[in-house]
């Protein structure tokens, strides 16, 4: 396949509450700073991700072009996905070879509906939906079949604490770690908080990559798949696609240094660093990862771009950026960043 | 544009106001059934799904390819879900012609759909953003006033969109799977309907329908089924920022430059003379002169004259729409789709009775949000 890096990644200083920005005021700061960091005016292709369902209204994309500038019209295109799948569909483009640019963006405010039963709705609406089943109900149904060891969470939950709040980008976090259970066995302090944000990456092939930034986190590997969506077809306490898309993208052909991944519940972590056989020594999230700062339709571009910063800062020379989508981890993306 | 890409396989569901026999995973899967069964596969054959819709809200189904993998056969494979307004279905099977052009797959299955019975579009499209004051009702409201300032512009008669609004209804007649079925059509009983949306009548409005429609692509190493492939000779996206001022929403640029995309990568320079049948999103009868203008087809001020001389008729020397075209079905979300396909239909020379003769060059488009949105291919008979 065609060299691609990411060359650029930029997000949002997240809030756990609704600042009044409107989307395309939330992501013009990151899509300026990619731009600005890579001295890019226009791209070669454009493609973002957010879900109309957290503005409750339709075609909440639209108005984001505005805050792109994008005059004389440019291509592009968008996927009702976390961003990192868009950062996908770019990295397919770049493979034709025309254009050798891409920026991907991804946003959205949690803060404004009830993210727990809007999820709800991603369901089969003939015979899941109707169960009521929220988002903590899910995820607590996995929990219960995976059966971690409360210590094993424990320490998920001190160490992403910890680490989001050495992150600049992270919101606070409550000043004591919450008590009891949310849906038994998910406890409250398992959960990802509601959060507002916004994420930018550049790509660039070929010779533009070392052009535009001195430690390209070069794509070596990326690739995605989804499973049987009813949670009664799978088997909840392991991750098949994330597995299968691990092995893909190759993430077990050498050393990983650092993974970033898109668990939004401390139990999902454990499913995810088995199915990805990540090796003792790989730092998981380091960001503080989604337990630290959830911007949903963002936060697995956002992993995607943590990933490529260990990268581009020297920390790292090998890094993976898992993102996820549906209930119980239904579909899984991994990307493998090289220096 | 990287490797070679064509259509082997087509697949339709009757387009109709309301399809009570099927849940929505039934509906895509028929679609998706047909045109395996065009192309001699099955699921398994497949190596990505890429699905495509409008909003959600339509449906009350958020992100529904959770919802449809299974009935897709995605299961173990990759998936993705594309939402670029009306212009969606367009861009679906371009996304899925990328996964090909960028050497990553062999055989992907494109689907687009809507199902429009489950709630009401034209207050679904009725968007109001916080903090402003919104005085348009549904699409046709927000493109009436573009419609007007086209007449305005090029003092095109008033009948012209009538024209439009009949001859699409005569071709859908030809058309097994078209929605809007009216033998008796004529320019008098459009002229008798309602006035909507000055001076967009009811019979000059796309219908509401559910429907689904799917593509399988081929690498040029994949090939099956045993049909006359139809080879993607261009293609491209285009977007514009809507609330950009000095933007013309009549004569947009992002179509115009799509076009110009397309036309180079196929090396056309006269579109009404070397492309032999064109399926384009005409949502109102009015969009058939107004994107003539806009896709070169006539000059600017022109496309009303080609509309009223009848050379976009089935039997002119440009036949626009030879399905009946949106006009006659609107599952919004596969509309576009349905142009893709339909034009791969003619160059294949499988479109039936509404076979356009000889056709070896087609254009498929479609647009959306506020004529901000463009998507377009062109497919062939030979290998580019």
């Amino acid at each position: 396949m065609r060299d691609v890096a990411i060359v650029a990644f930029a997000q949002t200083r997240h809030t756990g509450h609704d600042t009044g920005l409107s989307e395309p005021e939330l992501i013009l700061p990151v899509i300026n700073e990619v731009k600005d960091r890579t001295g890019l005016r226009r791209f070669g292709f454009t493609c973002s991700g957010s879900c109309d369902y957290l503005a409750g209204a339709p075609f909440s994309f639209v108005s984001a072009l505005d805050a792109l500038g994008a005059w004389p019209p440019i291509s592009e295109s968008h996927v009702e996905m976390d961003g990192a799948w868009a950062l996908y569909e770019a990295w397919v483009r770049l493979q034709h070879g025309d254009v050798d640019s891409a920026l991907v963006y991804g946003f959205g405010k949690s803060s404004l509906g009830d993210l727990r039963t809007i999820m709800t709705l991603q369901l089969d609406p003939y015979y899941l939906a109707p169960l009521g089943l929220d988002q903590l109900s899910l995820a607590a149904l996995q929990a219960a079949a995976l059966g971690a060891d409360q210590a094993e969470l424990d320490d998920i939950v001190r160490r992403s604490r910890a680490d989001g709040l050495a992150n600049p980008y992270a919101p606070d976090p409550p000043a004591e770690i919450p008590d009891g259970f949310a849906v038994e066995p998910l406890r409250t302090c398992d959960i990802a908080p509601i959060t507002d944000g916004a994420a930018a990456v550049v790509l660039a092939a070929g010779d533009l990559a070392t052009r535009l930034c001195e430690r390209p986190a070069h794509i070596r590997g990326i690739a995605h798949r989804i499973e049987p969506h009813y949670p009664g077809m799978r088997d909840l306490a392991r991750s098949a696609s994330a597995a299968e898309a691990a092995r893909a993208a190759g993430a077990g052909k050498g050393p990983i240094d650092v993974a970033e991944l898109h668990a939004q519940f401390a139990h999902e972590e454990l499913i995810l660093r088995r199915a990805l056989e990540l090796p003792g020594g790989t730092v998981v999230n380091p960001s503080g990862g989604p337990l630290a700062a959830n911007p949903v339709m963002a936060t697995g571009l956002i992993r995607l771009g943590e990933a490529a910063r260990r990268i581009h800062d020297g920390t790292a020379s090998r890094t993976v950026g898992h993102a996820a989508s549906g209930p119980c981890l239904q579909h899984n993306l991994v990307t493998v960043l090289e220096a | 544009m990287g490797h070679r890409c064509a259509v082997i396989g087509v697949g339709q569901t009757h387009y109709t106001t309301k399809r009570r026999d099927v849940s929505i995973a039934g509906l895509v899967r028929e679609a998706a059934l047909r045109a395996l069964e065009d192309a001699g596969l099955t699921f398994r054959d497949i190596d990505a799904v890429v699905i495509g819709k409008a909003p959600d809200l339509f449906e009350g189904v958020m992100m529904p390819e959770a919802y449809l993998a299974d009935a897709l056969g995605a299961a173990g494979k990759p998936m993705m879900r594309v939402h670029t307004a009306g212009s969606v279905g367009g861009s679906t099977a371009l996304v899925g012609a990328s996964l090909i052009q960028g050497g990553v797959h062999d055989r992907v299955l494109v689907v687009a759909f809507e199902k429009q019975s489950e709630s009401n579009a034209t207050w679904a499209l009725s968007t109001h953003l916080p903090f402003n004051a919104s005085l348009v009702v549904g699409a046709g409201g927000y493109f009436a006033p573009h419609i007007r300032e086209y007449m305005r512009r090029t003092g095109a008669p008033g009948h012209i969109g009538t024209l439009v609004a009949v001859k699409d209804r005569r071709n859908a007649l030809r058309n097994p799977y078209a929605h809007l079925r009216i033998p008796a059509i004529d320019r008098a009983m459009v002229e008798s309907t309602p006035m909507l949306w000055e001076p967009i009548r009811y019979l000059e409005t796309c219908p509401s329908s559910d429907g689904a429609c799917a593509m399988v692509l081929s690498s040029e190493t994949a090939l099956a089924g045993g049909g006359t492939p139809a080879w993607i000779h261009g293609a491209a996206m285009r977007s514009e920022p809507i609330f950009r001022a000095g933007r013309d929403t009549v004569n947009p640029q992002a179509g115009k430059d799509c076009a110009a995309d397309v036309y180079r990568q196929a090396g056309i320079t006269d579109p009404r003379r070397q492309i032999d049948v064109a399926e384009v999103y005409v949502p109102f009868s009015w969009y058939e002169p107004m994107w003539l203008e806009n896709l070169g087809f006539a000059a600017e001020g022109e496309g009303w004259k080609l509309t009223e001389s009848g050379a976009t008729a089935l039997d002119g020397d440009i036949p626009w729409n030879p399905s009946g075209g949106v006009l006659s079905s609107n599952p919004i979300g596969a509309s576009g789709l349905i142009r893709f396909a339909e034009a791969a239909l003619q160059v294949r020379g499988t479109a039936g009775e509404h076979q356009v003769d000889g056709a070896r060059l087609a254009l498929g488009h479609a647009y959306g949000g506020g004529a901000q949105f463009f998507a377009m291919w062109i497919v062939g008979r030979e290998k580019p």
